[in-house]
């Protein structure tokens, strides 16, 4: 997927689709799902049809045409609006069609294979892949092991290992074997992939209003009623007022009661809001989440608890050296030395971490090792030891290191002790959660390595933030519970599970939904499928199973469990950008009634030939048309204006909701009054200057 | 004068809240059923009706159960009160042999007073016997205004109960209401008023001669008992047509100020009694913050209007109209009280009030009476704002919107929106058809922009079931006497089945604890928030109307035309 144009909202390729569409969507049929913008609809076809009947009399107004232009133009923002949201999406599930175009499958048959076209292949049916093919569907390895590119769908460009058996079992189709050959049995039918499903959901096509947009939807079909019955009356409350001064000619006309009917309409909300719905997914699919549904995202921003791995979002991967103690008989640069030696060939994590640790904190260095008779004894789970004999100055020197009983039983062999000090230093690092390691030369353990758990950079202001969000962080981990404490203090969680199995995550998980609050969780593993399936938020890993995929509400295209906390900010914006809009819609009400209200009275109650209610005219707009049209003109240019805060969402930042209340009422609620003024104004003295009136 | 009505003014203020938050308490026990000590001997009474009329009390309803009961509570009353008007004539207690009313008279006068609307087309000493005023009208004072207080109740019910399905029993609601609250407080206003001189007896109109020679009839009948309860459960309904502006009805600055005091008492008590029963009284503090500043700011307001705004007056402060016993200051602050509750009774013509001063009587209505309010009435129906409020500002900050640990979804937000819509539909297209129909026109005793201020009036008052009276505008006539009397009927129990309906999604819901990223509906912020909500909703919807009316002639008047 595209990583490229991330700060450009839209190129000019966009926009001109997005014109395009906006005119395809003036259906009645796409109209009338928006009840809103549907008034508009009908509101301009009323006032054009007045305009042609007119003309046809004789007597055509210039005036009015422009108001039923302007209404189209109202609703064409709010299409293009909605269309250029969605044309982002298409674009994305074009890139992914792409991918799936075309695959030949490799039929197996246990001994050889049929090439058949990939749409022809049948769940349950087995599959041979080798270096270079695409796999044709998606499905789970039942022999052999592979690597296999998924840049495709995933945009990360180091391959991953796929084998059969286990949590890595699951592969899916349009991903490429660049190495070795599978066998694997499809597990979905053709149109219900994965990469299928995907490309549904970004474009869209199942996009369900989500609760909380059908609610405000509601809110806005009330206000519209409220104020189609504001207008309607005021055509009696004015034929009584215009009967009662005499006046002759009526401004109270249908396209006029009907401009002032859409200013008032929450048209600037009515006309964003799918927008808003279907940017926030948008946002998520810039950061590589895919959201099965609008409702997940949603949820997103109710979550209450946080129940987030250790391994991989608190900590970086794997626990690294951090200190060499050493005992009363060494010091620590002979510890780190022995340490290194014992570890130059060790390549798991923690290995490397020691050498590295030795290398910058102690200055060892590789060279003295030249030309020297080594032998390497590498290291296995068997041992849990690694180690290096060298041969310095014609004797045979033994470093070791590993697992304080694997070197203790080793040193105990070789005829030596384990000395009180090492076995306490030992205990105390246990006990403040680390991991002790012991480092032994020929018979004397020298010293021991602290292995511990980093927490990440910043990670710990990330939980602060979140904490004033009134977010709670849980962390799981397999460790034991004295292990999980101190590194939960470390990273500032506000709680744990320690020794966290399939079932105890599932009981936290109901235990937490029990007292109310919503839960999101992160998950990969085939077990932790029915937790994310029971998190009100599920986001699954993309490397992760199939059956954990399929659980989630959620897919992380990147497999990086710290975004989480993204999905949350982004659900909290998608809320916080549709409450901010409604506002502002709204307080434009005032200056609308302000402007076209004063207007429409010109005609009564006269005294001394100033109207009497003229002094409602606090903008001082031209005239009487000019301050109706200026008032539509507003109303429509407004939505254009505000079509990159809908598709962006309202700026987050991670405040308390009381100051991001206050913050936003002060924004959107107080600027939401005065801007129409000064916008009206404007307007006002740009159509009189071009002589639009 | 001006610092006089100040200090009059604050004195009020003052008086009401710090009468208001004992009784609120006290009233918060009587609905969690730990009955005060003081009402407590009563206890066997309120068994006694139990066994009576075989209601169990421990039985618990649905939300539409409990609306149906209500509903036909409220509809059999109806139905009794009409009889008793068109049969008056049959009936005891009736001295001055007044003949039944007729049925559009009888339709409208019962449903205004089942539904605490007590808007009257008839002059009480002109058209009603004794036993209809005692047995029809006080009775349905009471029930009508412990039907609001059931309400309460409800909603109560809803916001701290989780996962249920039952919101409570109507008939021990209705009980408790008026055994333990309504008739101990109406009893002793009542004596209180005949101390002042308000009359009390079954005898028969007084003739006397003027010393101008004429015969003048003066009425008699069992005023305070009936007034008592008119003040305290916000129906307003006047013994006399004058209502409180009559002196047996309001004979003395201290009965006039006891009656204001009293059309807020409860009103004002229930909202620090929410607090308490939902087990913060912070939450209650925060509304009655709201509704005071917007009583405040109304009242200041209208004050200004009336003393100031009109130079063609000449520095004269206008009387025609006003309680000239107690001045323009009085006049004006019951004017506020008895619209922002809704009671409706008068002391003033509020016809002859300045042109913003009637918008203010006029806003106060057509926003539901939500300042205080009237008894039940008036928090409910601010609870509906509430909802939209908290549904706005919770959008705002991010989070699916919660109020006191219940989610706003879209079913209370479609409930909430239709308590708000009806009345207000009902006010516009009244109002919108009535200015161009004969039938209300030929009604009119003014012009001009007070001519619609008339007819806004009178369609307002009723949909807002307030009941006071313009003056001016001649509604006793079958059409608008049916046509308001539907008014008053679908308003009330509309927004009741609305706010009972949201109480019944809301009791079912599970509880979602309070975090930092919750909305605080017990801040400042809060009380803020609502007020805003309650004006721009309110103003956007009236605006048009109230420009036409009061706010053209506001600025006509500046001009020196006056209607």
């Amino acid at each position: 997927m595209s990583h490229h144009s991330k700060n450009i909202l839209f190129t000019k390729k966009d926009i001109l689709k997005g014109i395009h569409d906006s005119f395809k969507k003036l259906n009645p049929r796409d109209q009338i799902r928006n009840p809103v913008m549907f008034i508009v609809f009908i509101g301009a076809i009323m006032t054009s049809a007045i305009v042609s009947y007119e003309s046809w009399l004789g007597h055509f107004s210039g005036f009015n045409l422009q108001i039923a232009i302007w209404l189209w133009v109202t609703v064409l923002f709010a299409n293009f609006a909605e269309a250029i949201a969605e044309g982002k999406g298409k674009a994305q599930a074009e890139s992914l069609k792409n991918v799936k175009s075309e695959t030949m499958a490799k039929l197996w048959t246990g001994k050889t294979h049929v090439l058949i076209s990939a749409a022809e292949l049948n769940k349950g049916e087995v599959v041979l892949c080798e270096a270079g093919d695409v796999i044709p569907g998606d499905g789970e390895v039942v022999e052999g092991i592979a690597s296999v590119d998924e840049s495709a769908i995933t945009g990360e460009s180091a391959p991953v290992i796929r084998e059969s058996g286990g949590d890595r079992s699951a592969v899916t189709a349009g991903t490429k074997v660049i190495s070795d050959r599978i066998i694997i049995r499809i597990t979905a039918a053709q149109g219900e992939t994965y990469i299928d499903k995907l490309i549904s959901m970004v474009e869209g096509a199942n996009r369900q209003p989500t609760p909380n947009e059908i609610a405000l939807s509601t809110l806005l079909i009330g206000l519209t009623a409220i104020f189609l019955l504001a207008v309607g009356s005021l055509k009696g409350l004015m034929s009584y007022s215009e009967t009662q001064s005499n006046s002759v000619q009526s401004l109270a006309t249908i396209p006029v009661l009907i401009a002032l009917l859409v200013c008032l309409i929450p048209t600037t909300i009515g006309g964003l809001l799918s927008a808003i719905g279907i940017s926030g997914m948008e946002r998520l699919l810039k950061k590589n989440i895919i959201a099965k549904s609008g409702r997940a995202v949603e949820a997103a921003g109710d979550v209450d608890v946080l129940l987030l791995d250790k391994t991989g979002t608190i900590t970086i991967g794997n626990r690294q050296a951090s200190e060499f103690i050493p005992s009363s008989y060494s010091n620590a640069d002979d510890v780190a030395r022995a340490a290194f030696l014992a570890s130059i060939k060790d390549e798991t994590p923690e290995g490397r971490s020691i050498v590295k640790l030795a290398e910058i904190g102690h200055k060892i260095q590789n060279i003295e090792l030249k030309n020297q008779a080594m032998t390497f004894i590498p290291f296995s789970a068997e041992t849990r030891m690694s180690g290096l004999d060298l041969t310095e100055a014609g004797e045979v020197q033994y470093y070791r290191k590993g697992a304080p009983d694997s070197v203790t039983k080793w040193i105990t062999n070789q005829g030596g002790q384990v000395h009180p000090i090492i076995k306490n230093a030992a205990e105390k690092i246990a006990k403040s959660g680390g991991t002790p390691l012991f480092v032994a030369h020929n018979n004397k353990v020298l010293g021991v390595i602290h292995l511990k758990d980093i927490v990440k950079a910043g990670i710990k202001e990330r939980f602060l933030e979140l904490r004033k969000m009134g977010i709670k962080t849980v962390m799981i981990t397999g460790d034991n519970p004295i292990t999980a404490a101190a590194i939960a203090a470390e990273a500032g969680v506000d709680d744990f599970l320690a020794e966290a199995t399939p079932e105890s995550k599932m009981n936290k998980i109901r235990e937490e939904q029990r007292a109310g609050r919503m839960v999101a969780m992160v998950g990969d593993g085939t077990n932790d499928a029915p937790a994310l399936a029971q998190a009100d938020v599920g986001v699954a890993m993309n490397t992760g199973t199939q059956a954990a995929r399929e659980a989630g509400n959620m897919v992380d295209l990147d497999s990086n469990p710290t975004k989480l906390i993204e999905v949350v900010e982004t659900g909290k914006q998608l809320l916080m950008t549709r409450g901010a809009l409604t506002t502002f819609s709204m307080a434009n009400d005032v200056a609308k009634y302000f402007a076209i209200l004063p207007a429409l009275f010109t005609g009564i109650y006269i005294v001394n030939n100033i109207p009497a209610l003229k002094s409602l005219d606090v903008m001082s707009l031209h005239s009487a048309q000019s301050a109706i049209l200026s008032a539509v003109i507003f109303n429509a240019l407004i939505i254009i204006v505000l079509i990159p805060l809908a598709l962006k969402g309202v700026p987050y930042r991670s405040l308390s909701a009381k100051e991001i209340l206050r913050r936003n009422l002060l924004i959107y609620g107080i600027g939401g009054i005065i801007v129409p003024f000064i916008g009206i104004k404007l307007i006002d003295l740009f159509i009189v200057g071009i002589g639009l009136i | 004068m001006q610092t006089e009505a100040i200090f009059y003014n604050v004195f009020f203020v003052i008086v009401l809240l710090s009468l208001g938050y004992p009784l609120g308490l006290f009233i918060a026990r009587i609905f969690e059923g730990d009955i005060p000590k003081r009402v407590s001997f009563l206890k066997p009474v309120e068994n006694l009706i139990y066994r009576v009329s075989g209601i169990n009390p421990q039985t618990k309803f649905s939300a539409p159960t409990y609306f149906l009961h209500l509903l036909t509570f409220n509809l059999m009353g109806l139905v009794l009160l009409i009889l008793i008007l068109m049969g008056q004539g049959f009936l005891p207690l009736n001295p001055q042999s007044v003949s039944g009313l007729d049925f559009p008279l009888a339709f409208n006068t019962a449903v205004s007073f089942i539904t605490n609307t007590n808007w009257q087309a008839y002059s009480g000493e002109v058209s009603l016997s004794y036993f209809s005023q005692m047995v029809g009208l006080t009775t349905q004072n009471f029930l009508s205004a412990s039907t609001g207080l059931a309400v309460i109740m409800v909603v109560v019910n809803g916001l701290n109960q989780k996962s249920e399905k039952i919101i409570g029993n109507f008939w021990v609601d209705m009980v408790r209401m008026n055994l333990y609250l309504l008739l101990p407080l109406a009893c002793i206003l009542a004596l209180i008023l005949i101390g002042q001189g308000v009359i009390q007896n079954f005898s028969p109109y007084i003739k006397s001669l003027t010393l101008e020679g004429i015969e003048q009839v003066i009425p008699m009948g069992p005023a305070a008992s009936q007034i008592a309860i008119k003040q305290l459960g916000t129906n307003g309904g006047g013994f006399f047509g004058v209502n409180s502006a009559h002196p047996f009805e309001n004979p003395t600055p201290f009965s006039n100020f006891l009656q204001m005091l009293s059309i807020l008492l409860i009103p004002v008590a229930q909202v620090f009694a929410f607090g308490k029963l939902v087990k913060n009284e912070r939450q209650g503090f925060s509304i009655a913050a709201a509704m005071s500043v917007i009583f405040i700011v109304l009242l200041t307001f209208s004050l200004w209007s009336e003393f100031t705004t009109i130079p063609s007056w000449a520095g004269d402060i206008p009387l025609e109209g006003k309680e000239l016993r107690f001045g323009t200051n009085e006049s004006v602050l019951w004017s506020v009280v008895t619209t922002a509750a809704s009671n409706g009774s008068v002391n003033a013509m509020h016809s002859s009030l300045s042109p913003l001063s009637g918008l203010v009587a006029l806003f106060n209505m057509m926003t539901g009476e939500v300042v205080f309010g009237g008894v039940g009435s008036g928090l409910y129906g601010m609870f509906l704002y509430v909802i939209l409020t908290v549904f706005v500002a919770g959008l705002m900050v991010g989070r699916t919107p919660e109020y006191l640990g219940k989610r706003i979804e879209a079913y209370e937000i479609k409930l909430a929106m239709i308590g708000i819509l009806i009345p207000s539909a009902l006010i516009l297209i009244g109002a919108g058809v009535a200015s161009v129909s004969d039938w209300a026109l030929s009604s009119l005793s003014h012009q001009g922009p007070h001519g619609l201020s008339e007819i806004l009036y009178a369609f307002t008052s009723t949909s807002g079931n307030n009941g006071s009276a313009f003056a001016g505008f001649n509604v006793n006539t079958p059409v608008i006497n049916i046509v308001l009397g539907l008014c008053m009927f679908i308003s009330r129990f509309i927004v009741i089945y609305a706010v009972i309906m949201i109480s019944g999604s809301l009791v079912a819901k599970k509880y979602t604890p309070v975090t930092a990223g919750t909305f605080p509906t017990d801040s400042y912020l809060f009380s803020i928030l609502l007020i805003g909500v309650v004006f721009i909703v309110g103003a956007l919807t009236f605006f048009p109307a109230l420009t036409l009316g009061p706010i053209a002639e506001h600025f006509l008047t500046i001009y020196g035309i006056t209607f």
